[in-house]
């Protein structure tokens, strides 16, 4: 493992087991999902769907299903990861992160070809139209997670020698939890084609915002109390930043969920609550 | 004119002929014999667009193009009720000369069927039985700005003497154009135009399809869901002699409102 750091991670210590806290209520790694799209590419939702004439198109959709279900999983549970070695300081597992990212990038590839060989072969239309363009605005969602999480292991990596504030540590682990659950929730209303669900996870953005701006606040604080913690703080606070775009992009995916079903895009406006970038840094 | 501006036109048109459709049809039923072929369709047609339609074989969308231009007349088991208007003139008015409603009415069949004669009279014939030319260099006249909008007249201007079945598909179904342009008719009605066209003469009637709707109401009966979606602002989906959804060209092809229909143009069971 030593061995194989490379670059800005070069300097840092070795793990070391007593170094690290006790593991109190870690968030759980959620196995890869054995979430599948509904048997046959029929969505479970809605008017019962009529077979496709041609057998091997109705194939390519259930793969192209299948192969999100897949990147939805592998997003999900590397997120878990990152969350998981930021707080256990678990060098090891965030390097689990930064090289399954890979694999992630590899699969959004694979669909975007087969969405654009679809779209040259198939010229699908309607409901099938907006089935390969909303796998091709999903899997660059779920990409832009995978990145995310790499990043928030890459921040994990960072600090992993220094001590962590308690009570910062599990307000950001509440902000995971919360995006990971979110996340979840939009995969499966993808998988069963569910609009109010996927409008539910929509909605629920607003909660992780708000966490946001409170783990933003307190971070302030925390710097201000003492310039030794700016450091680690600064790490923490892109962390929480990047969880909070994690929920940016699961509400796209929910967006684009609304429009694969119902055929028309969410028309009100998302409530939101992220306010950090016009907050000012303000002494009493 | 640059394109916004073109635009903007077509938009202010099409607007305009929304409110004011040129062709009006109301509880429209044909029985061939016993057979009821179809069942109780009502359109209206906007002024200076397309609309397709389309449908399986046998739904009844080409037995109504042909109520339009009254061509069912011919087929003696054929009986049609209801209502069709042209510009607020009822089409079956007993007053009204079927001749000049054809005129009126111009129509492009699957197969190009140009006259065995020269492509200067296939052309001129229309206009000459209609007395539309009132001298020779008028008529010439009208025959070179028909083959103009027709996008045929720079292939066969160095050669209006020859057979006008001489020429190639695609060049003999924008003659056939050409020849229904003549008379300046309100409407004019395509059956299939580019069915047995290869996609190059395909693109050629396409794009003058898009031209022509500038000027004229052009309603297409088309297998092709593509071309449908390529040429027209409005579709009209057929289903067993009824009609089942009738809409904006892109909402019916991304979002159909009907079951039939989204099974219809994605290609699956009905």
């Amino acid at each position: 493992m030593e061995t194989e750091r490379k670059g800005i991670f070069a300097g840092l210590k070795v793990w070391d087991a007593t170094a690290r806290p006790k593991a109190a209520a870690a968030i759980p790694v959620p196995e890869i999902s054995q979430r599948t799209a509904a048997p046959d590419g029929q969505p479970a939702q809605g008017a019962p769907m009529n077979e496709h004439i041609v057998k091997s198109y109705e194939d390519e959709l259930a793969l192209l299903d299948k192969k999100i279900a897949h990147m939805g999983g592998l997003a999900e549970r590397i997120l878990g990861q990152a969350f998981d070695a930021l707080e256990r300081r678990d060098p090891r597992l965030a390097e689990v992160v930064v090289k399954s990212d890979k694999s992630i990038d590899a699969l959004e590839r694979e669909i975007e070809e087969q969405v654009v060989s679809m779209i040259a072969r198939r010229q699908p239309m309607a409901d099938d139209l907006r089935h390969v363009m909303a796998a091709l605005r999903i899997t660059t969602d779920l990409e832009r997670v995978g990145d995310l999480a790499k990043n928030i292991a890459k921040r994990a990596l960072a600090i992993a020698h220094e001590s962590h504030p308690k009570p910062l540590m599990s307000g950001l682990r509440h902000m995971g939890e919360l995006a990971l659950t979110q996340l979840k929730e939009v995969l499966d209303s993808y998988a069963e084609r569910d609009a109010e669900r996927a409008l539910a996870v929509w909605r629920e953005d607003e909660h992780i915002d708000a966490m946001y701006n409170s783990i933003f606040r307190e971070l302030l604080t925390y710097m201000m109390e003492d310039p030794r913690n700016i450091g680690i703080s600064t790490h923490l606070l892109f962390g929480a930043k990047n969880i909070e775009r994690v929920g940016d992009h699961t509400t796209n995916i929910a967006e684009t969920i609304h429009f694969l079903v119902k055929g028309v895009n969410i028309t009100d406006d998302r409530p939101k609550s992220d306010e950090t970038s016009t907050t000012l840094f303000q002494k009493d | 004119m640059d394109m916004m501006t073109a635009h903007q036109t077509r938009s202010l048109t099409q607007a305009a002929s929304a409110a004011n459709p040129k062709v009006v049809a109301k509880d429209v039923n044909v029985y061939y014999g016993d057979k009821h072929a179809l069942n109780n369709v009502s359109v209206n047609v906007p002024d200076r667009g397309v609309m397709a339609f389309i449908g399986p074989s046998g739904c009844g969308k080409s037995t109504f193009l042909r109520c339009i231009n009254r061509m069912n007349d011919t087929i003696s088991i054929c009986r049609v009720t209801g209502k069709i208007q042209i510009e607020d003139q009822d089409i079956h008015d007993p007053e009204l000369d079927v001749v000049q409603l054809r005129a009126r009415v111009g129509m492009v069949f699957q197969k190009p069927n140009p006259f065995p004669k020269s492509i200067f009279e296939n052309v001129a014939y229309g206009p000459r039985i209609h007395g539309l030319a009132k001298s020779k260099t008028d008529l010439e006249g009208l025959v070179e700005d028909s083959l103009k909008k027709a996008s045929l007249w720079n292939e066969v201007k160095d050669r209006l003497q020859e057979s006008g079945t001489g020429l190639s598909g695609g060049q003999q179904q924008r003659l056939c154009i050409a020849r229904a342009i003549a008379v300046s008719p309100d409407v004019i009605l395509m059956d299939e135009p580019c069915s047995a066209l290869d996609p190059i003469a395909t693109a050629r009637v396409e794009e003058l399809i898009d031209e022509l709707r500038n000027n004229f109401c052009i309603i297409i009966v088309t297998h092709s869901m593509q071309q449908a979606a390529r040429v027209s602002q409005r579709t009209a989906f057929f289903h067993l002699g009824t009609l089942v959804e009738e809409g904006n060209t892109q909402d019916i092809f991304t979002n159909p409102k009907d079951q039939r229909t989204q099974d219809y143009i994605t290609g699956r069971f009905g």
